[in-house]
């Protein structure tokens, strides 16, 4: 790590230096909250991780899907005989099929429907048309070619801009009585109290107006969908291998999808490649699996390549917003007003609670405190692949804090104010906590200035302004781009937030075993963030067993309690809340017990570290190991108190969290060919309590990254047609380590005062608050060229555009 | 047709049909699943295998142009219960997240401190340059393999083993 | 995930035996030597071969950079790797250097083969424009044996070259002369991504002038292989800045470029010109000592 000033960093930043071979920064093991190397990095380093295409179960076969190569058209005709007559082929099925079972359609998780294979015209260009089960995956691919499928073409809606037109075809037709392509309309805050506020500042201050495109971008984890469906002829139980964020939403989606009875499913996630929200949907292939695994009576694989992961699952953003501010003319921001126009593709595959539907977009007033605002979207259908809110988002969090950082900037270039400045003196302050916004959400805490006060020290601001301002001088495009974001993450409170009629508290069971050992069941799923680590550090530091002795259980619906699912950064807002609150459960039973075995009150007692003393006479003590072996030994419990040392919950939230950080970038754009280098990237991250800061400082270096993607080179278009230009790596490009530079960070602690360790998430915080800081800093660079505003992702071909004056190219 | 090779030290010989990858005789006809694969095309380096102590993409070999070379995959890393200083590296540096393109990153990182034990940042950032990485962000990787440039530079370890 | 349709492998064992195996196995036979170009494309199916030779094994007799007298000689199995890394090669043409950096990626680099490149003939292909630049020529063997054709007659357009069936590209020749320079630039959206667009530069000093000098243009557009008018306007000149915009001009009012996801046509045009004008400048520098 590059600390440009030392002195400027607390102590607290440490905990984040560089391990070396002599250091002994890693030999101490926290028992409770610190730094603490991973328990899952053993076996992936040695290759013995278990990922979903390293499941092989005997007699397995292999599914493959066949694609619509157009974007909109009905199916005429399908002829299946050929790859039913190749040797290795077990079956060759179709939506005719499947519409056959009932099982051509399956609900969304915005209760919408998606076909599973199509029926009666395909919708978007590589919808799933039929799939062939064949004894290798080699021969399953082959037989793909067989399929001989006659369409008639349809003219598509591509540009999302016309999709309301009135001559637009219609897309939805299978809906009864769906005569346009209007998906939802949606809106927040108070429209006349916000055009009142905007009809003042137009005599008496200023207004800024921007449009803003956050294309469509893809998740695209390393390891891509897929699935092992083995439904036991016999006993008519499923086991599904999958990759899923989810397991047990997706139990309950199956059994009411296929008419399977729920106790009859059995969903195991195993390690997973890598999820960002992409493994949150349902996909047709997961379905198509289940299916073939029901007709042929065998164990059935199905693994997606990367163009079928890239062109046809949960893709995310996908925006075109129009910003407004209103503000005085000294800078105070008055109210923030924005018109979005949302491409939902082809169905509504949004991830997102239901009465949200525009996800927690309703955040985009951002850290400021404001008098008024309004949102208003139409949300409709193209031809596009369907899905919608993946990709480390909060649920659309990422546009909106995209939105407004965004504006923010554009306001102060046309106040010519320092952005860093307008932002300090738009501040929600630290007494204005639990602060309502004009949305409705209250924010739990946040203390935004020292946050935002450390960055641009840690950044060397005052010289990093010097230094463009004599760079300019000589020509040279250098930027510094600033953002500030507050996330509201953790979803969610039952009253509130329910996923197709499930809600979103999560349940926890913790069993202490007699020796002191212990195994906690989870229902959130880890994909990399070290969830085997961090929620045996919550439970070690509220009852003192190590975290080495404490078997974290997950992915395996059979083993675990219900809960939603790892998505919206909730896996320790809500889950690690239910750790807590299990741990704490067992404490206090144990507790009773000890007061039996040290013959004392339960009130004399005190606890410290897993150890229980008489208040007064601290020689006087148990371990929690002691007790544990008493609770399932043969002696005496003190009276009503049953044998055994466990535990269960579930957790509903009273609120989310609201995590915040501040997000310094420093760019220099090469004049002659408009590339953009990337020099630095401070970010000043609150998530509240951390458990682990080694896994809180590696959460942000990946959504850092993320950020650069999206800013400078990432995004899924499409020609006139419909046809998916970013079908693959070579097209959809990822950002490697030559375009990311060493990452700084830092960090303060703000708890959050309804979470019951003070502990926000960090999931998603660095991919909401770089992407403006990048192209903040890019519009900067190009201030000597009269730009204020150019839409990602912000490639050389782009940013010379911007500077011809030209912020949104075809392409 | 019939290939014959190393793989991790182990002679190995299979009737394949032509057309199998290397990604794939490693993965379904060996059983070594440790090898991932992440994009078809040669670009995210999650299938990255040694031949003749060289980082080869698998997806993109054939497992007949191998036939008669060694492989070392990262099952083979490991050698006599003790890690590799890169594997040591990646645990003690958060080098990994999900652990997905972590076998292909460590082999090229091993590659890398055969010819050069001591690289600066640049010169690893460059070497993994071909891998995609969707977790860290790259500098825990970075970080970990300097790790393990240092620990051999302090301990000098017979690599190399398949 | 993608797989090839079937096909039959043979391993050529020496050139000789890679071209009788040609004759045998006719038109529907591939040579594969590194693989990335070709094996990409069988998995998408877009290439069916029925038959796949091999030569990798060719690697000893063809991978080899010789600087002879006032030659360079260049074996087709020649890897990215060994063209970057070599100093002897670097000394006299560091235009390969320039290039190698930005030809996909290690890895790739590891296995990808000068022939390979040059015989794919992919329009966003640096190698060929680099071999443009320097005036090499192509040694193309067949049956009846050998025959020497220029870059400009080696490149017929996009995926199409002068091998001809049952030959193969065995050799690079390029001509090494006292007092020049070379340099290549490509832009690319990302480490390891094709040129957005891309310009290789060679001249070759007399006194203070540009006695000869040639630019390879990559990515914006079809057959621009020896632009003739950039060599005229560079011979005779004193090297200046004014020269190298006017050359510059010259390129991008030959290049033809599409708009695509790498970049529009009028910026691949502009790139034309401003990685023109770099290359040139910095081919000037190395010839003239000055770096």
């Amino acid at each position: 790590m590059t600390i440009t000033e030392p002195g400027t960093q607390s102590a607290e930043d440490n905990t984040n230096a560089v391990p070396t071979p002599t250091d002994n920064l890693n030999d101490h093991k926290p028992n409770g909250f610190g730094r603490m190397l991973r328990k899952e990095d053993p076996r992936l380093v040695r290759g013995r991780g278990q990922f979903c295409d390293d499941v092989q179960v005997p007699g397995m076969l292999h599914l493959a899907i066949l694609r619509s190569p157009m974007a909109h058209a009905r199916i005429v005709s399908i002829d299946k005989s050929a790859a039913e007559a190749h040797p290795k082929v077990k079956a060759v099925v179709t939506g005719a099929d499947l519409a056959e079972h009932n099982l051509a359609w399956m609900p969304t998780l915005s209760n919408d429907v998606q076909a599973v294979l199509a029926t009666d015209k395909v919708r978007f260009q590589h919808q799933e048309v039929a799939f062939v089960v064949a004894e290798d995956r080699y021969s399953a691919r082959d037989a793909l070619e067989l399929i001989d499928v006659e369409y008639e073409w349809l003219d598509p809606v591509i540009d999302v801009r016309q999709a309301l037109a009135p001559d637009a075809p219609v897309i939805r037709d299978d809906l009864e009585g769906k005569t346009d392509n209007h998906c939802f309309d949606w809106e927040a805050g108070s429209k006349d109290d916000t055009e009142a506020v905007f009809a003042d500042a137009r005599e008496n201050g200023i207004v800024v107006t921007e449009d803003i495109v956050y294309p469509r971008v893809h998740p695209a984890p390393m390891e891509t969908c897929g699935c092992v469906a083995d439904l036991d002829p016999v006993s008519g139980k499923l086991t599904l291998w999958s990759t899923t964020q989810a397991p047990h939403a997706h139990r309950t989606v199956y059994a009411l999808v296929a008419g399977l009875p729920e106790h009859k499913i059995r969903i195991i996630a195993p390690d997973i490649g890598g999820g960002f929200g992409n493994k949150v949907p349902i996909y047709p292939g997961y379905v198509c699996s289940i299916v073939a695994s029901l007709l042929i009576g065998k164990p059935v694989k199905w693994m997606e390549d990367r163009t079928e992961n890239l062109v046809s699952t949960g893709f995310a953003r996908d925006y075109i917003m129009r910003g407004e501010i209103a503000a005085t003319k000294e800078g105070k921001i008055r109210a923030i007003r924005t018109e979005v126009l949302a491409d939902h593709g082809a169905f509504n595959g949004t991830a997102a609670p239901v009465k949200y539907p525009a996800g927690f977009f309703g955040v985009f007033t951002g850290s400021y405190d404001i008098e008024a605002a309004y949102a208003h979207m139409s949300a409709v259908y193209t031809n596009k692949a369907p899905g919608g809110v993946a990709y480390a988002c909060s649920f659309r969090i990422t546009e909106a804090v995209y939105l407004v950082e965004r504006m923010v900037d554009v306001l102060a270039y046309d106040l010519e104010m320092d952005p860093a400045e307008l932002r300090l003196q738009n501040f929600i302050q630290p007494e204005q906590f639990p602060y309502e916004s004009k949305t409705g959400w209250v924010y739990d805490s946040g203390d935004y200035e020292p946050t935002m006060r450390k960055a641009l020290d840690m950044a060397g601001y005052a010289e990093l302004r010097a230094e463009q301002e004599e760079k300019r001088s000589r020509g040279e495009l250098m930027g510094i781009g600033i953002s500030f974001f507050t996330e509201a993450v953790g979803a969610g409170p039952r009253k509130d937030m329910d996923i197709l009629g499930l809600g979103m508290a999560d349940g926890c069971e913790l069993r202490v075993h007699p020796t002191g050992k212990a195994v906690v069941r989870l229902s959130v799923k880890t994909q990399g963030q070290g969830h085997e680590t961090t929620f045996a550090q919550i439970i070690a530091q509220e009852i003192g067993i190590p975290p080495d002795d404490i078997d974290v259980v997950h992915g395996d619906t059979d083993n675990t309690p219900f809960g939603l699912g790892t998505y919206g950064s909730r896996s320790t807002p809500v889950s690690g809340a239910a750790a807590a609150l299990v741990a704490r459960k067992v404490r206090d039973k144990a507790q009773i017990i000890a007061s039996g075995m040290l013959e004392a009150s339960v009130a004399d007692l005190e606890y410290e570290a897993g150890t229980f003393r008489v208040k007064g006479d601290p020689e006087q003590s148990v371990t929690i190991q002691d007790i544990a072996m008493r609770a399932h030994g043969a002696g005496d419990l003190p009276e009503g108190i049953e044998g055994g040392l466990e535990a269960q919950i579930c957790y509903n939230p009273e609120n989310l969290t609201y995590p915040f950080g501040a997000y310094i970038c420093v760019v220099d754009v090469d004049p002659g060919t408009a590339e953009v280098k990337v020099r630095r990237f401070v970010a000043v991250d609150d998530c509240g309590t951390q458990i682990n800061p080694m896994i809180v400082e590696g959460q942000v270096h990946g959504g850092l990254a993320d950020g650069v993607g999206m800013a400078l080179m990432e995004m899924i278009s499409f020609d006139e047609e419909g046809n998916c230009l970013a079908g693959s790596l070579m097209d959809y490009l990822i950002p490697t380590a030559m375009e990311v530079p060493d990452w700084e960070t830092g960090h303060t602690v703000t708890p959050s005062p309804h979470h019951p360790i003070g502990a926000k998430g960090i999931g998603e915080s660095a991919t909401v608050g770089s992407p403006p800081a990048i192209v903040n800093a890019v519009v900067d660079a190009l201030k000597p060229y009269g730009i204020r505003h150019a839409d990602m992702p912000l490639t050389p071909s782009r940013v010379w555009e911007a500077m011809q004056g030209n912020h949104t190219p075809p392409i | 047709m019939e290939v014959t090779m190393s793989v991790n030290g182990d002679d190995v010989s299979q009737e394949i049909e032509p057309r199998t990858l290397l990604v794939h005789f490693i993965r379904d006809h060996l059983g070594l699943t440790g090898t991932h694969w992440g994009c078809d095309t040669s670009n995210c380096g999650t299938c990255v295998v040694w031949v003749d102590d060289e980082p080869v993409k698998s997806c993109t070999t054939l497992a007949a142009m191998a036939s008669g070379h060694d492989v070392r995959t990262v099952e083979g890393m490991e050698v006599d219960g003790v890690l590799d200083p890169v594997q040591e590296g990646f645990i003690q540096c958060h080098g990994l997240q999900c652990g997905f393109c972590t076998p292909g990153m460590m082999l090229t990182a091993r590659a890398l401190l055969d010819r050069n034990p001591d690289p600066t940042d640049g010169e690893i950032r460059e070497a993994i340059s071909g891998q995609i990485c969707r977790c860290t962000g790259y500098s825990t990787i970075v970080r970990s393999i300097q790790w393990a440039a240092a620990k051999e530079r302090e301990t000098p370890v017979e690599v190399g083993a398949s | 995930m993608q797989v090839p349709a079937p096909f039959e492998y043979e391993r050529a064992t020496s050139v000789d035996h890679a071209i009788a195996l040609m004759e045998r196995l006719g038109d529907e036979a591939r040579l594969v030597a590194g693989g990335h170009s070709l094996i990409p494309m069988m998995k998408l199916r877009l290439a069916t071969p029925e038959y796949l030779i091999d030569i990798n094994d060719l690697a000893s007799e063809l991978g080899y950079i010789r600087v002879e007298g006032d030659e360079v000689r260049i074996g087709a199995m020649t890897r990215h790797r060994e063209l970057l890394e070599s100093n002897d090669l670097a000394a006299v043409l560091p235009i390969f250097r320039d290039a190698e950096k930005v030809i996909a990626d290690p890895v790739v680099r590891n296995r990808g083969t000068l022939g390979g490149s040059l015989c794919q003939a992919d329009p966003s292909e640096d190698l060929s424009a680099v071999c443009d630049a320097i005036g090499a020529s192509c040694v193309i063997r067949g049956r009846s044996g050998e025959r020497v054709v220029s870059m400009h007659d080696f490149h017929r357009g996009p995926y199409e070259t002068a091998v001809a069936d049952g030959e193969m590209l065995t050799e690079v020749r390029v001509p090494i002369r006292p007092h020049s320079g070379s340099a290549y630039h490509k832009v690319e959206r990302r480490a390891g991504d094709w040129a957005v667009a891309s310009a290789g530069a060679a001249v070759t000093m007399d006194g203070d002038v540009i006695a000869d000098g040639r630019v390879g243009l990559c990515a914006v557009g079809p057959n621009l292989t020896n632009i003739e008018p950039i060599s005229a306007a560079l011979s005779g000149q004193a090297p200046s800045e004014d020269l190298y915009a006017t050359v510059g001009q010259i390129a991008a009012d030959n290049a033809t470029p599409s708009t695509d996801t790498r970049g529009t046509a009028a910026y691949k045009t502009h790139l034309a010109k401003e990685l023109t004008i770099r290359s040139l400048r910095k081919a000037v520098a190395r010839a003239t000592g000055q770096e």
